[in-house]
């Protein structure tokens, strides 16, 4: 049987997310429990999270979280990164061994830096230098494989159901300002642990909940940039959309949200407000093969905040709550119950209404 | 007679008991086939003239008349098939090129009907047209690559010139000349009440028709007819005719008997003289000086208008394209080798050139290689059929399709492949007044426009289906396709799946 990469797997899901707006630290066992009552949406196929301010003692290097299929791969990919980076910590990512995930690869984490000769040379800003790195890593180096590349921030994910993926984890170890989860109900059976989510590339980080029909258009258009989209999940394209939206063309997350769940034209043409019609308009014309049809939501995770988007139709389910400083997104409101019982405020988006959740300048 | 002599490819048989001897098909008949016998009284038919047009067939009011296929034919076999040796009697007899009109009737491979389309189940929901909204707007035009911001850091929102479709079909050039004043207008009127386009062909743009200009792109084809800078202004879009499917690699003839009065004036040549459109652009013997011509072009226009430069589908299309879109073309129009004519030698429309599905694959793939396909917009025509054709095309990377056949089939148009006699019978491909007066334009408008809209609406329960409610979202997704009945190398010329996988 072909694994995934080779073939599409379509899947349905479960996502949860919670974030500080003080910047506050919480335990990534937060999220891992909200994904308890949720236990129905996922299979045991997949489940994952990214935390963000979780490695703050290495905050101004990139963090590569890795999947090694041996040692030897590890060895070479290794040797890889020294011609180009300088690895200041290389280490086992700490997992609790239980009986509900098996089978894993090697789990490792490197915390690095461009050298500047190489960047200096090559004519590249960091950023763009090491998500072309992860591009060349993940799609070129046959049992390597990057999950996770930001600076103070991490994905862990594996086969299993989500709340046994935070165990194995130790999640509960880690302190973040944000956290997101992620269930997976694939319909077919992903052949490693790299397939499940979230999907990260550098800050960014999606985990999704959908399945978007739109999938080959964006694709297609997105490898016209370098992105190779070696797994052949929505997750995946939709991350590197948001990377060459926010990134590389310098939108606002507002404007990327409008790009890939563009309001309809009836809407647009009925604006009275002649500056935000225009920009619709620029929006929608500039960036067609970026909309992104079929039912998703979706939670982005960057350094500093959170945002959150339905698709246009609202063909999933997202509710968003609070209490106090903190935020509580999760496809049900049980999961915000477990999170924090007392929740308030606990309201559906609108499909295309972009939930953009910030930490307050300074504390992260 | 004699060594000469082929037996008429069609019989009109007439019922006796059903015929009242009304002579409609008489008065109805632009090729003189019908007669009434002077000593009998009663309706004779001359075979040799028939091109099985329909038209008597249609205007019968008894339905006395049919007309088949005659059964009286040289012996021939699968090789030397009976159309085949007809040609060789007719070219020993004359010594001439053979003509033909309209897209080749060659039994060679039509990939839209070898391609399956996608639907929704379970995973994802289907979405209903009749209760969702499921847009077809589209935008023609060239995006620059990046997004400017002004200094207050509002997004720059200005374009390069685009032109904006409701659904992604135009009507592809056929030029007035070539077809009647009617039939123009009738596109003309259609085009302004869909919110399309239509082309005007090479002919130029008749004075009376200016006024749809914002539904109107004006053709400049090698011949350079009718074009100046009044009329190149006078349209949303300019087209460069570099090729067409039907005739690739060769220019065109309207002869002398078309241009009379107005197609004269249009042309800006003398009445009677043939138009005659050489094979090359004399000004364009390479891609660089196709950039010189697209930039004097927007030169004329100030910038307003995007130019379209459409070419013949041919072996290297992948490349040409390429070439094109780096000349500052905003769009490439790609016209395949079954795409219609309404005159060309037979042999230079049977032979030469490649399917539209595999060029417009190739293309597509090819300026994503190179990473311009958000460039330019693709164009693609040469026997677009039916709504399913449409959204494969899409599918397969086309922006938007050009129909032409098709908008003639709907406006009467029965096929009888002799556009080139000037004597079509149902008033479109002829200049002859009586002839044309039988097309009446209010009538032809309506049925194109209702064309467009079944399109239109068959269109959205396809994309539905899919889960997808925006034409941009169908654009390029080949995943939507599956091959079948395929070979591994069309399945990867295509970038589709074969059925199943």
């Amino acid at each position: 049987m072909e694994i995934e990469g080779q073939v599409r797997i379509p899947s349905g899901c479960a996502i949860a997310a919670a974030i500080s707006r003080e910047g506050c630290g919480m335990p990534g066992s937060i999220v891992s429990e909200a994904m308890r009552p949720m236990h129905e949406r996922s299979n045991g196929l997949g489940g994952g999270f990214a935390g963000y301010g979780i490695y703050p003692e290495y905050r101004d290097f990139y963090a590569l979280h890795m999947f090694f299929d041996c040692r030897d791969t590890r060895k070479t990919c290794e040797a890889f990164l020294k011609e180009s980076f300088e690895l200041v910590q290389s280490e086992l990512i700490p997992t609790r061994k239980i009986p509900s995930i098996t089978g894993e690869p090697i789990i490792w984490r490197y915390f690095v830096s461009p050298l500047p000769s190489v960047l200096k040379s090559l004519q590249l800003d960091e950023k763009e230098f090491v998500a072309r790195t992860v591009m060349r890593i993940n799609a070129g180096m046959d049992g390597a494989f990057v999950f996770s590349s930001g600076k103070n921030m991490g994905a862990f994910k594996a086969v299993g159901y989500p709340e046994d993926v935070g165990e194995f984890y130790c999640l509960e170890e880690y302190s973040g300002y944000a956290w997101t989860a992620h269930g997976r109900y694939p319909t077919n059976t992903p052949g490693w642990w790299g397939g499940a989510h979230p999907f990260t590339l550098l800050d960014w980080s999606v985990v999704h909940n959908g399945e978007i029909s739109s999938y080959d258009a964006n694709r297609r258009y997105m490898e016209m940039f370098g992105y190779k989209c070696t797994l052949q999940t929505d997750t995946e394209v939709i991350t590197y959309m948001m990377d060459y939206l926010l990134r590389v063309q310098g939108l606002t997350l507002e404007e990327a949200a409008s790009v890939i769940a563009a309001p309809f034209w009836s809407t647009i043409d009925c604006k009275t407000d002649t500056a935000d019609r225009e920009k619709h308009v620029f929006l929608r014309k500039m960036f067609p093969s970026l909309l992104v049809t079929g039912p998703f939501s979706i939670v982005l995770g960057f350094t500093g905040g959170l945002m959150a988007l339905n698709d246009r139709l609202k063909l999933r389910s997202m509710v968003v709550g609070e209490k106090d400083d903190r935020v509580f997104i999760a496809s049900e409101e049980a999961a915000i119950r477990v999170m924090e019982p007392d929740a308030e405020n606990i309201w559906a988006p609108a499909g295309g209404q972009p939930v953009i959740i910030r930490v307050k300048e300074g504390a992260y | 007679m004699g060594i000469d002599f082929i037996y008429p490819e069609y019989e009109v048989r007439r019922d006796p008991i059903r015929c009242i001897n009304c002579n409609a098909c008489v008065k109805q008949c632009s090729h003189g086939v019908h007669q009434t016998d002077e000593k009998s009284g009663g309706l004779m038919a001359d075979d040799s003239k028939c091109v099985n047009c329909q038209r008597c067939v249609s205007f019968c009011p008894t339905r006395a008349i049919k007309i088949v296929k005659s059964d009286c034919a040289p012996l021939g076999n699968m090789n030397w098939r009976q159309r085949t040796v007809h040609e060789i009697y007719k070219q020993a007899g004359t010594g001439g090129v053979l003509l033909s009109s309209m897209g080749s009737p060659k039994d060679m491979p039509v990939y839209w009907d070898r391609l399956l389309l996608n639907a929704s189940q379970v995973t994802n929901p289907p979405i209903d047209p009749l209760r969702e909204p499921m847009e077809t707007r589209v935008f023609l035009g060239q995006r620059p690559e990046r997004v400017q911001r002004k200094p207050d850091g509002s997004l720059d929102t200005s374009l390069p010139p685009m032109v904006e479709l409701s659904m992604p079909v135009m009507f592809s050039a056929m030029s007035y000349g070539s077809i009647s004043y009617n039939a123009h207008e009738a596109l003309a009127r259609a085009s302004e009440e869909l919110g399309i386009l239509y082309n005007t062909g090479e002919g130029g743009l008749h004075e009376d028709l200016y006024r749809y200009g914002a539904n109107t792109i004006v053709q400049v084809a090698s011949g350079r007819f009718g074009v100046h800078e009044r009329y190149l202004n006078a349209g949303a879009a300019i087209e460069i005719k570099m090729g067409q499917g039907a005739k690739p690699g060769i220019g065109g003839h309207l002869p002398g008997t078309k241009i009379v009065g107005d197609v004269s004036r249009t042309r800006m040549i003398p009445e009677g003289s043939d138009a005659i459109s050489p094979a090359p652009h004399h000004d364009i013997y390479s891609i660089e000086d196709l950039r010189q011509l697209v930039l004097s072009i927007k030169e004329v226009t100030e910038y307003k208008k995007p130019v379209i430069v459409k070419v013949a589908a041919v072996h290297n299309i992948a490349a040409i394209a390429s070439g094109i879109a780096r000349s500052g073309a905003d769009i490439i129009a790609i016209d395949g080798f079954r795409g219609g004519t309404g005159a060309a030698p037979t042999r230079i429309r049977d032979n030469v050139g490649i399917p539209i599905e595999l060029a417009l694959a190739a293309v597509d793939q090819r300026l994503r290689d190179e990473g311009i396909r958000g460039r330019v917009t693709l164009v693609a025509g040469g026997s677009i059929r039916s709504a399913a054709d449409v959204v494969k095309a899409v599918a397969l990377g086309a922006d938007a399709c050009y129909i032409a056949t098709a908008a003639m089939l709907s406006m009467g148009c029965h096929l009888c492949h002799t556009c080139q006699t000037g004597r079509c019978a149902w008033g479109i491909a002829t200049q002859d007044p009586e002839l044309v007066k039988r097309l009446d334009p209010d009538m032809a408008a309506k049925r194109l426009v209702n064309l467009m809209t079944a399109w239109r609406h068959e269109i959205k329960e396809l994309m539905g289906g899919m889960g997808i409610n925006s034409v941009e979202a169908l654009k390029g997704n080949r995943l939507m396709l599956r091959g079948i009945g395929l070979t591994q190398k069309e399945l990867d010329i295509l970038g589709v799946k074969h059925a199943g996988e």
